[in-house]
């Protein structure tokens, strides 16, 4: 646009003036929607250009201010209102994506807006200065300013497509949820990224040598690790882990306190304001950035007129943030290892996140993977520019294609809380798997399918994703039926799940409307839990299949004895009631030889009970037949 | 004589087309505007070469240059001036139309 705000026209030959917008197809961006700061950049011909606000800043603070008047401001002018109006000033909001009430009451007290929980299920809503919103709606609000932001760097031009990145631990919640955001701010998103794979797409890893990669990632408030593998050009994350509250900020906030001790001794013992911590934190921030470049300094903390002076060398830095950084070293040992990896075969290491320019994460990274870590991109851009590039690459054509997997085991509930993994994790998606099952009882006419996500044996340990009624089962023996239940992942890593009964072809079929569940936090300690439990889930589940098999076997006698139970004698009766009485104690308990032995001297003491019923099956079946009727009674009789 | 006509051209719009026009090598009636009902805040200018003048086109001749306003446009850019702009990264024509009430955010179309 020109400087008066009108569009340039070019002359055109006649009737060849595209429509509107026509020229801007071509714009797509890559988005690193973050925590905390949110970074847009755009590829052509594989350059990137990160894309900056007039006065050069590439990062937008991921903070929302809602305006008593009604006005909406995202960015650095949001973080600023904090101070005055912090309820009507929401940050974080990526915390809440796709997650309930349940999810977010371990958060509580930690939030500086009132949560509530839809009326509706689902999604969590913030109050936020006399408006109810939903994290998509906060989100949508960012990718809006986000998307502002872009065109305003690109003269004017259209911005309407995006690649939007994602945590690797995102689950399909809290992926639908960032794909609703983006439609609701009017971008199409051409495709979710795991952030690891966008950073090392930064690197160009896809065309380096085949083989494992690490991808670190220290934010001002989260930790990421992931394991990537490259196979042909295809990113898949091998494993994943973190911690979601432990960044740069803690590091400032161990400054600050050692500021504020320093404080006391300066300018006597007295109690600390909050202004006094507020300027206590900035400084710090301050302090560790400068730290980065210089090896000392001295910063001085103003407040209630009582200046007070302060120097830090890096030494004291480094001691004050070693806990922190030797945190993210010892998940990155407990990542590696649970994943039976050998540090010595990670090909790379890339860095991500702003605190990752500190000199001392960077000395233990690369003591700990054995070499220096990839850091020629700057870290707070890396996974925006590894989106650009993807971006471009899907709208402009590529041969590289990005293959992204399965963050979690995806399955369904079976007889008595067991999960059935239909798509294990770490599958490479877009993909389809199916798997039969059967019915549980005679005659059975409905099948409720319970979808689930997660690493563990037992339902109730996994998170619950949708619930779907498959009816219409046409009545058959127990067994007998024949259900398809398939699963589909498309590219972005969201779900459909049909279930289909064989032999009649009904179908039902849902496109996962998850049912929140988890937290950022929970999803990574999932993964840990499924390794750590991998034993007790193990016997658990075998117990659960033994009572499972068990009950059926009760149903099937009692089924039989209200039938037949004419055939017995008192004393026969009389064995069989007590071997049930024994089966059901067996299953109250959890001892599973108790189970299975209980279940033997059940099918002992039936055994002749048994064998009657099949005689007097076999009379009733013979009577009154003619022999070339018999041939066919039996042998269509199975 | 600079009579004010439907629609004057400054002096950069009349050389930037004449320059064009000569650069197009066929003959041309002139340039047309138009306007249409796209985008999305109502209408959109067209701006062309034309070949030949048709015939309810409302004719402005101006410092050189023959206009031809689409009949169906004459009453939306009444009074508009056309402009040649050049700036760093991109060059154009723009409008400035009195009777514009607003455009889209991103200029490509108004409404009056």
């Amino acid at each position: 646009m020109s400087d008066d705000g009108l569009v340039m026209l070019q002359l055109h030959e006649p009737g060849e003036t595209p429509a509107p917008h026509d020229s801007e197809r071509g714009a797509a961006v890559g988005i690193d929607l973050g925590t905390t700061n949110s970074v847009v950049a755009l590829s052509f011909e594989g350059s990137v250009e990160v894309l900056r606000s007039a006065d050069g800043r590439g990062l937008i603070p991921s903070v929302v201010h809602y305006r008593d008047d009604g006005g909406v401001e995202v960015g650095a002018k949001a973080r600023e209102a904090i101070l005055e109006t912090p309820d009507h000033v929401v940050s974080s909001i990526k915390r809440l994506m796709g997650r309930g009430i349940e999810d977010v009451k371990a958060l509580a007290g930690t939030l500086p807006y009132a949560v509530e929980p839809n009326p509706d299920g689902g999604m969590v809503r913030l109050r936020v200065a006399g408006r109810v919103l939903t994290p998509v709606e906060i989100s949508a609000d960012i990718l809006r300013a986000i998307k502002a932001r872009a065109e305003e760097a690109l003269l004017g031009k259209m911005v309407s497509r995006a690649v939007v990145t994602v945590p690797a631990y995102f689950d399909d919640a809290a992926r639908t949820a960032t794909k609703d955001a983006a439609r609701l701010a009017g971008l199409e998103v051409l495709r979710l990224v795991n952030e690891p794979t966008a950073a090392a797409l930064a690197y160009g890893l896809d065309n380096a040598v085949e083989g494992l990669y690490a991808v670190y990632d220290l934010g001002g408030g989260t930790f990421d690790i992931s394991v990537l593998k490259m196979e042909k050009g295809v990113f898949q994350v091998k494993a994943t882990g973190g911690d979601a509250v432990l960044g740069g900020d803690d590091i400032d906030h161990a400054i600050a306190e050692h500021f504020l001790a320093d404080r006391k001794a300066a300018v006597g013992e007295h109690p600390i304001s909050a202004g006094e911590v507020k300027q206590a934190l900035m400084t710090a921030r301050v302090a560790k950035e400068c730290l980065t470049g210089r090896t000392e300094g001295e910063w001085m903390i103003e407040v209630d007129g009582r200046p007070s002076r302060h120097s830090l060398t890096r030494e004291q830095l480094e001691f004050l943030a070693a806990p922190f950084v030797e945190r993210t070293i010892a998940i990155c040992r407990e990542v590696v290892e649970d994943a039976g990896i050998d540090v010595a075969d990670i090909r790379g290491v890339v860095l991500v996140g702003g605190s990752t320019r500190m000199p001392l994460v960077r000395a233990r990274v690369a003591d700990f993977f054995g070499r220096p870590p990839l850091a020629d991109i700057n870290p707070d851009e890396v996974v925006a520019v590894g989106a650009a590039l993807q971006a471009e690459a899907l709208t402009a054509g590529s041969d590289t294609l990005l293959l992204d997997v399965t963050p979690l085991s995806l399955g369904i509930e079976t007889m008595g809380g067991i999960v059935e993994k239909v798509i294990p994790r770490n599958t490479p998606i877009p993909v389809a798997m199916a798997q039969e099952f059967t019915t549980y009882q005679d005659g059975q006419s409905a099948m409720s399918i319970h979808v689930v996500q997660g690493e563990r044996e037992m339902v109730d340990q996994n998170r619950s994703l949708a619930r779907f009624v498959l009816r219409g089962i046409p009545p058959m023996t127990a067994g007998a039926a024949r259900i398809r239940v398939s699963f589909q992942v498309d590219a972005d890593g969201l779900l459909t799940v049909a279930a289909t009964e064989m032999t009649t072809g009904i179908e039902q079929q849902v496109a996962v409307k998850p049912s929140y569940g988890l937290n950022d936090d929970e999803m990574a300690d999932m993964l840990r839990d499924s390794l750590v439990h991998a034993r007790d889930d193990m016997q658990q589940r075998l117990l659960t299949e033994s009572v499972v098999e068990a009950r059926r076997s009760l149903l099937a006698v009692q089924s039989a004895l209200g039938v037949d139970g004419d055939l017995l004698s008192a004393d026969e009766r009389q064995a069989i009631d007590a071997a049930i009485e024994q089966v059901k104690a067996a299953c109250a308990g959890s001892d599973r030889d108790a189970v299975t032995a209980s279940v033997e001297s059940l099918e002992t003491a039936t055994k002749s009970f048994a064998e009657k019923r099949m005689d007097r099956g076999i009379r009733q079946a013979l009577a009154g037949m003619s022999v070339d009727r018999l041939d066919g009674a039996l042998g269509g009789g199975e | 004589m600079d009579m004010k006509g439907p629609i004057t051209l400054t002096d950069a719009a009349a050389d930037r087309v004449k320059a064009m026009l000569a650069k197009r090598g066929k003959p041309s009636a002139g340039i047309r505007i138009g306007v249409r009902s796209k985008g999305c805040s109502g209408m959109q200018y067209t701006l062309e070469y034309a070949d030949e003048k048709s015939q309810f086109d409302e004719v402005v001749e101006q410092k050189g240059v023959t206009v031809l306003i689409d009949p169906k446009a004459a009453m939306f850019v009444f009074g508009t001036e056309m402009d040649w702009v050049e700036e760093q990264m991109k060059s154009g024509f723009v409008f400035r139309n009195p009777n514009e009430k607003g455009r889209c955010g991103c200029g490509e179309s108004f409404h009056i």
